[in-house]
């Protein structure tokens, strides 16, 4: 079981408010993710769940029963940190069986869970190495392993991705993802990368500043942002935000259209523009037009084939059922 | 930028390392000389070098006049014993003051340091009163506490220098993996401030081993470590500078003979954190 429930949670460092009271419900095998740029409080709520930071008021729920003053290890959680905190003086083993240790099991059961997880997660040549050893896939393999052994209630990571490569990234990510399908177990992500939040969530948490922008399925959150900045934050390239004489032919503040939802040609359109950077990754191009009244640049995708030079003159229109509205205080207006 | 070093620079540079060398060594060697002259030979002038008749006698009357086993082993245990009480004292302090600071760690991590600049002869008075009180005077637990508490401003600011470097996100690994306090430090930080607390160690046994104003002060027989044993060859017995010598080698031969050995720690310890 692992459903995690916030009441009223607030965090003050001295005179700083970091979290302004807020209430979430994570439900039993879901795989949340807490996404929002550098210093939205996402780390910092992860580690009110955890234990590892104390909450100013509010109370934290975990199954049911209040976990607010249990130190960390009482709670029944594993996490996965950034820099894979793993003990350089232990081998992978040692590293592995570590919680199991401290949670008395019996040597037979922690030898038994340790090979099932080394099996798992590809370590179990490595068994023997110390962490400096490993690569740094391998180290937040085991990391991982470390916290899957003990089947706790639920998986907390920070960052985990962020110190890999690009290559080993996208690997490590679905990785993680199987693993949820595997354990079903609940699990709350932290990232400020909206691909891993959009590629992995069941349910996204959209945070800035502390305050919960959004929350909901990938899915609902790029279709319905439910303001400018969780339109902005979702989706990549980010939705080109339009004010002036465009949105107030729509009778709103600002008018939204994401790069894809733009018809691009070289001979009529509803707006003029110019060209400016185009980037060809091969299945896609991505343009920066200028000259668009209320957005310049505006970014347009196109396929890969589409082939324009700097300075040409090309023609947009919106596609009228993906236009966003949203009123003078950046909330969307149906 | 690599600098360019001519021969005759470093030749330079090498004699001149050498003669500081020499010249912090000499009066150990020339203790070490003494200790094997005769009484006479010891005060000639001008002194004798290396060219007289090498005798060990004065080993012999040092051994016959004094209980050096004696003194050695309440060395031993005074010096050993501090440190240990020490550490056990420091770790959980620094524990605190590297991972969860406070506003005014820092004051009192200075307000420590101050308590060295005390003249000690300035507490001598109540110390002894105090030691009265509880009727420990001239025991060994007496001066392993004594000492304990001189040197325990320097344990804790090493410690929390060596515990400064620990990254605080393994110790928090170590909480989510379910070890309460004792573990996290038994379990993880204290193996990984191995070195570190290794060089703490061996800097105190060897501070409380040479420290001579409160052992020499608080002691008379029984808790009598080797400062004590060197000063009665000074003064009351008029002026043995051989016998003195002798002594002064026999006391301080199992600490160099320790500082030899562990050289490369000590020097890794105390240079730690200077450059990073």
């Amino acid at each position: 079981m692992g459903r995690i429930q916030l009441k009223q949670v607030k965090k003050a460092f001295g005179d700083v408010v970091v979290i302004p009271p807020l209430d979430l419900e994570i439900n039993d095998g879901e795989f949340v993710v807490f996404v929002g740029p550098s210093g939205c409080g996402k780390s910092t709520l992860l580690r009110l769940i955890a234990g590892l930071e104390d909450t100013t008021s509010g109370n934290i729920e975990i199954d049911g029963e209040d976990a607010t003053g249990l130190p960390p290890a009482k709670r029944g959680l594993a996490m996965v940190f950034q820099s894979y905190a793993l003990y350089p003086h232990m081998s992978v083993r040692k590293n592995i069986a570590f919680p199991l240790k401290m949670a008395g099991m019996e040597q037979g059961e922690q030898d038994r869970r340790i090979t099932q997880a080394a099996a798992a997660l590809n370590l179990t040549d490595y068994l023997e190495r110390r962490p400096g050893q490993l690569s740094g896939g391998q180290r937040q393999r085991v990391a991982i392993g470390r916290a899957i052994v003990r089947e706790p209630a639920a998986f907390l990571f920070d960052e985990p991705l962020s110190n890999l490569d690009a290559a080993l990234r996208v690997g490590m990510r679905m990785e993680i993802s199987e693993l949820h399908k595997k354990l079903d177990t609940t699990m709350i992500y932290v990232t400020h990368d909206q691909v891993e939040a959009m590629t992995m969530a069941d349910k996204i948490v959209v945070l800035q500043a502390g305050y919960i922008e959004q929350v909901g399925s990938p899915l609902e959150l790029y279709r319905a942002p439910r303001n400018k900045f969780v339109a902005g934050f979702i989706g990549s390239p980010k939705m080109n935000l339009l004010e002036g004489p465009e949105a107030a032919k729509l009778g709103v503040h600002t008018m939204g259209i994401r790069p894809e939802h733009i018809d691009i040609s070289t001979t009529e359109g509803a707006w003029t523009g110019t060209i400016g950077v185009a980037e060809h990754l091969g299945s896609d191009t991505f343009m920066h037009i200028h000259g668009i009244p209320g957005c310049d640049p505006m970014t347009v995708r196109a396929g890969g084939e589409f082939t324009v030079k700097h300075g040409d003159t090309v023609y947009l229109t919106p596609q009228a059922e993906h236009i966003h509205k949203f009123d003078d205080k950046g909330l969307r207006v149906p | 930028m690599a600098r360019a070093i001519t021969p005759r620079k470093k030749i330079m540079w090498t004699a001149l390392a050498w003669s500081l060398g020499l010249l912090i060594f000499f009066p150990i060697l020339w203790t070490f000389l003494t200790s094997f002259k005769t009484e006479a030979t010891a005060i000639s002038d001008p002194p004798v070098w290396f060219f007289f008749d090498w005798t060990t006698e004065n080993y012999r009357a040092v051994l016959e006049r004094s209980n050096y086993p004696l003194a050695l082993t309440n060395s031993i245990i005074i010096a050993v014993g501090s440190t240990l009480l020490g550490i056990i004292i420091a770790v959980p302090a620094a524990w605190a003051m590297a991972f969860v600071p406070g506003k005014r760690t820092k004051d009192v991590l200075l307000w420590m340091l101050s308590t060295k600049m005390l003249p000690a002869v300035g507490v001598l008075y109540p110390m002894v009163l105090i030691a009265k009180f509880f009727d420990v005077l001239d025991s060994r637990i007496l001066l392993v506490v004594v000492l304990m508490l001189i040197n325990l401003p320097i344990i804790v600011w090493m410690l929390y220098t060596y515990f400064r470097e620990i990254p605080g996100e393994i110790l928090e690994a170590s909480r989510m993996d379910g070890a309460g306090l004792k573990n996290e430090i038994i379990y993880v930080l204290m193996p990984m401030a191995l070195p570190g607390i290794a060089s703490t160690i061996l800097l105190n046994i060897i501070l409380a081993w040479n420290e001579a104003f409160w052992t020499i002060l608080l002691t008379t027989v029984d808790a009598a470590p080797l400062t004590k044993f060197i000063a009665s060859f000074s003064a009351p017995e008029g002026l043995f500078y051989a016998k003195l010598s002798a002594a002064s080698i026999m006391a301080i031969a199992p600490i160099l003979i320790m500082g030899w050995f562990s050289q490369k720690q000590l020097v890794r310890g105390l240079t730690f954190g200077a450059v990073k």
